[in-house]
């Protein structure tokens, strides 16, 4: 059977600035992976790589059976692959209506897109009285809810979810969290970027530990914790010794010190 | 009671009389509006596409004598949105989306180059007092009457219908297709809008050829309002819709239509109504003269002092900005001071040669061509310093240095001033009048900063030039606006090697100023404003000071030179030398040469100046050959490549934002120093490696991808 997402042996980089070196990662289809890792060892680009925003310099990127690589993102998205990016992912300039709008009606049709919107603000009821509002005057929270509800009613066969917890408070992390529990039940096969471990591996099957653009380590999610702590924290800090593991097993702290 | 009733009938008369040119004036400003609205791109080079497709149908029609409905067919629906079409593939797809200065930059200089590449290729010459055919046969001929007021000649009544039908084809694109909410979105993030399933590149291309065919239509339309078919007059067009256009903040198209009608109206009841007021006040009679430039500059400036949400503000960047890969770091960094100093010396040498050469054994017409490139250098170091140092794109550096040339003219005509101690009052006064203006403009952005100073410019050019003190009135009409060359104690200014003596010695000590105010503490002021107006005012700079500082001294600087070519010139020759168009020019060259730089004024000077008779001529190249038999047939090229070839160079400027020339030199300097290393590496050292990479180990094994089922 083939995987819902799949990259094989991807190298990628910005200019003169490599990235990702070897990078291999497969997502079956209805799973959850957490891709997690320190700051700045390639978790966003991978996420770009795997909806198109950046072209891989070698390797090749396969939804579905589709070979995608070198194809513009509007493609990915037609392969069904969702990309919730990190930070600001809506339209600021534009309405909450527009911004799903502009989607749906590419997704549904001319005549689907007014359901598409019922369903959405029945399910967001935060975003339905604030229809007619620009997306760019929302609160972090709230744009983040935009971004998924789009998702969640279109339910793509991956979505990639980057940081989608970063900066927001606890009870918005939480219902983010929910949210995506619900899609992953629905049958939408997750990608999800995180630093915020207890939340990643709680919804996750599997687990993908990248360092320093290369996959280091992945296996099940329930023994993620503590690879990730020995890895990310000791050695880095240490220079390459794996001789004081801090075992207390604080994997839902956030990485940030 | 009367007297009440025939005023109501002029004031019919001049709504009914403005309505033709208002729609016209609205096509183009709705055509503007779309532009921006949807490709993000403050298109100056509108009017530019606007007059190839008027040039083409008119060439068509003329020339290769084809019906009317071809014509249009060709030049309006097929050529003008190919433009677009190949801007957007070509250019503007290229640069990132929050790059408004370099697509300011570009849009200038493809408003100079695209005419003359369309003059060139089909062989177009503007001739003077043929007025363009409208569309339909007769149009200027045959008159529809309505209620006895005011009669619509075909032309016009062809105008209003074709606005009205396009604007509603507009309104219905955007009220019935998802296209317009696709290219809103693709404004502000091409990425985004991919993300949600829609092609942008296809978008945006549709949105350039979408308003590249209004500009194309407004050209074709207004074309019969001129008696002569030239390029300048069209780029004046931009003025009047950005006029009409900021009424509706740039973004809104009903207003903008409203605005360009009422613009229509407004001049027209001025013309109507002005003349009778003027009988009494002289001081107006050169504004009723040239109402149509001076009513949008009149306009426009009350918008950007009444108005207090015109600010362009800070738009929206593109949130995945960062997925493009990081700028080259600036050229200052990348070099060796060692090299430097040795291309300094090298310069040094040789200007020396050249000079040397030039004193002994020029003759009068190189004399002239080399005195006038150091005089440019000077006129051209006011650009530096208001678009290298403040990263302000100023459109009316022309009118600062005709200040200075006319006030040398008046000075030494009325009063009989020592003609170089005019110079610096007339430097004196252009600094006045450039701080003056700087302080309304410099709060808005660097778009309206543009604007508002090609508004300015136009509005000299129609107005204040032709105020009896400044460009002397009727007599200069019949003497010309002339300027002696005295001999002032030992030095004659009549002796065309005296002149340029003095010429250098006010260049060295203007780059030496230059040079000292760069590197000194305004400078540093001017460069954090320039790279964020933010965190300059976050430590303390006042934008609105060193903006207004950097307008006066760029002033001064224009301002001198200005009086030093009308010295050189003995006449200040306004229209040849510093109308808008002209000026506009000086900034095309500048930017695309060296902007960053000192030398860059002097290199953009030479290239002004001498690309013409040296390289075009093809002088240099029979030098180089040895022999002018031996010159290939291709020359003496035309002068128009000038404006292609500085006006494309432009285009660089996104990347290369320090210049051509200064790009060169730093390509240069490096393969310098690549080999200096090989040579010193030799012997078993491997060369130095360049590239930064992220990954300090090589490629780890692969274990990992293969433990993945």
């Amino acid at each position: 059977m083939s995987a819902a997402l799949e990259l094989t042996n991807v190298d990628a980089g910005y200019g003169q600035f490599m990235a990702l070196r070897n990078v291999s990662i497969r997502v079956e289809p209805g799973e959850a992976v957490a891709l997690v890792g320190a700051n700045g060892v390639g978790k966003t680009t991978v996420a770009r790589v795997a909806s198109g925003l950046v072209r891989p310099t070698a390797g090749r990127v396969v939804a579905n059976g589709r070979d995608l690589t070198g194809r513009a993102p509007h493609a990915f998205v037609r392969a069904g692959i969702a990309h919730a990016p990190e930070g600001r992912s809506v339209f600021a300039t534009l309405t909450v209506e527009e911004n799903l709008r502009l989607s749906f009606r590419r997704h549904f049709g001319a005549r689907g897109v007014e359901r598409a919107l019922t369903s959405a603000f029945e399910r967001f009821p935060v975003l339905a009285g604030r229809r007619e509002v620009l997306a760019g005057q929302l609160s972090g929270g709230q744009q983040r809810m935009l971004s998924i509800a789009r998702v969640v009613v279109e339910s793509p066969a991956v979505l990639i979810a980057d940081e989608l917890s970063l900066g927001l408070a606890p009870i918005v992390v939480t219902e983010i969290a929910d949210q995506l529990r619900r899609l992953r039940e629905a049958g939408t096969a997750l990608l999800i970027v995180e630093q915020q471990l207890g939340h990643a591996l709680a919804l996750a099957d599997r687990a993908v530990l990248l360092e320093r653009g290369s996959v280091a380590w992945e296996g099940p999610s329930a023994e993620a914790g503590d690879h990730v702590i020995a890895r990310t924290f000791v050695r880095s800090r240490n220079g390459g010794t794996d001789a004081s593991v801090r075992s207390d097993g604080d994997a839902g702290g956030s990485t940030r010190e | 009671m009367l007297i009440a009733a025939a005023v109501l009938d002029d004031v019919l008369r001049g709504v009914l009389q403005g309505v033709p040119p208002g729609s016209v004036y609205a096509i183009i400003a709705v055509g503007f509006v779309l532009a921006y609205k949807t490709s993000g791109v403050f298109n100056l080079a509108f009017g530019a596409q606007a007059f190839v497709s008027a040039a083409l149908f008119f060439h068509a029609r003329t020339a290769w004598g084809w019906p009317s409905w071809l014509a249009f067919v060709v030049s309006v629906v097929v050529v003008a949105p190919a433009i677009g079409v190949a801007l957007e593939r070509l250019v503007f797809r290229h640069l990132p989306t929050d790059a408004a200065l370099a697509k300011l930059v570009i849009t200038i200089g493809l408003s100079v180059a695209l005419p003359s590449l369309f003059e060139l290729i089909v062989g177009f010459e503007p001739v003077a007092g043929r007025t363009p055919e409208g569309l339909l046969p007769g149009g200027a001929e045959v008159f529809y009457d309505v209620a006895g007021i005011y009669s619509f000649s075909r032309n016009e009544l062809t105008s209003m219908v074709i606005a009205v039908v396009a604007v509603a084809g507009l309104g219905a694109l955007f009220r019935f297709s998802p296209l317009g909410l696709q290219m809103r979105a693709t404004v502000e993030s091409p990425r985004l809008t991919e993300l949600a399933g829609v092609r942008s590149d296809g978008v945006a291309a549709f949105a350039w050829a979408l308003s590249s065919l209004f500009a194309g239509l407004a050209g074709v339309l207004i074309a019969p309002r001129f008696n002569t078919l030239a390029a300048p007059d069209f780029f004046n067009l931009v003025v009047v819709a950005v006029t009409a256009a900021a009424l509706g903040r740039l973004v809104d198209l009903p207003r903008a239509l409203v605005g360009g009608v009422s613009l229509g109206i407004t001049i027209s009841l001025v013309q109507t109504f002005l003349p009778r007021v003027a009988e009494h006040a002289a001081w107006l009679t050169p504004i009723q003269e040239n109402v149509t430039s001076a009513i949008p500059f009149l306009a426009l400036f009350a918008l950007v002092l009444g108005s207090r949400t015109l600010r362009s503000g800070r738009d929206h960047v593109d949130p995945l900005s960062g997925v493009s890969p990081p700028p080259p770091p600036p050229a200052a960094m990348s070099r060796s001071p060692l090299l430097t100093r040795a291309t300094l010396i090298a310069g040094v040498v040789f200007f020396a040669v050249v000079g040397l050469v030039v004193f002994t054994s020029a003759d009068a017409q190189w004399m002239f061509l080399v005195t006038q490139t150091v005089i440019l250098s000077i006129v051209f170091l006011s650009v530096t310093v208001i678009t290298g140092f403040a990263g302000q794109i100023s459109l009316c550096q022309g009118a600062f240095a005709a200040i200075g040339g006319f006030t040398v003219f008046q000075l030494a005509d009325r009063f009989d001033v020592n003609v170089m101690a005019a110079v610096f009052v007339g430097a004196a006064i252009a600094a006045a009048v450039a701080g003056l203006l700087a302080v309304p403009l410099v709060r808005l952005g660097r778009v309206w900063v543009a604007i508002a100073t090609l508004a300015f410019a136009a509005f000299f050019d129609a107005v204040v030039v032709k105020l009896p003190f400044v460009g002397g009135g009727a007599t200069s009409l019949l003497q010309g606006t002339r300027v002696p060359r005295p001999a002032i104690g030992p030095v004659d200014l009549g002796d065309d090697r005296h002149l340029l003596a003095v010429a250098l010695v006010v260049l060295g000590i203007t780059a030496l100023a230059v040079r000292r105010l760069r590197d000194g503490t305004t400078g540093r002021m001017l460069a954090a404003v320039r790279a964020s107006e933010l965190a300059g005012q976050s430590i303390g700079i006042s934008a609105t000071r060193s903006g207004v500082t950097a307008f006066a001294i760029s002033g001064f600087v224009a301002g001198l030179g200005g009086g030093l070519l009308s010295i050189q010139q003995q006449n200040v020759n306004y229209a040849t030398n510093f109308s808008p168009y002209a000026a506009l020019f000086w900034v095309v060259v500048v930017v695309s040469l060296g902007v960053r730089t000192v030398e860059g004024a002097s290199h953009a000077a030479a290239g002004f100046a001498l690309t013409d008779p040296l390289l075009f001529s093809g002088v240099l190249l029979a030098w180089m050959l040895r022999s002018p038999d031996s010159v290939p047939d291709v020359f003496p090229l035309s002068p128009k490549w000038r404006f292609v070839m500085f006006g494309l160079g432009t285009i660089a400027f996104a990347k290369h934002p320090e210049g051509l020339v200064e790009n060169g030199k730093r390509t240069a300097h490096r393969r310098v120093e690549q080999l200096l290393a090989r040579r010193r590496s030799a012997p078993g050292g491997a060369p130095p490696s360049g590239s930064n990479t992220a990954l300090a180990r090589p490629h780890p094994p692969s274990a990992a991808a293969e433990a993945s089922p």
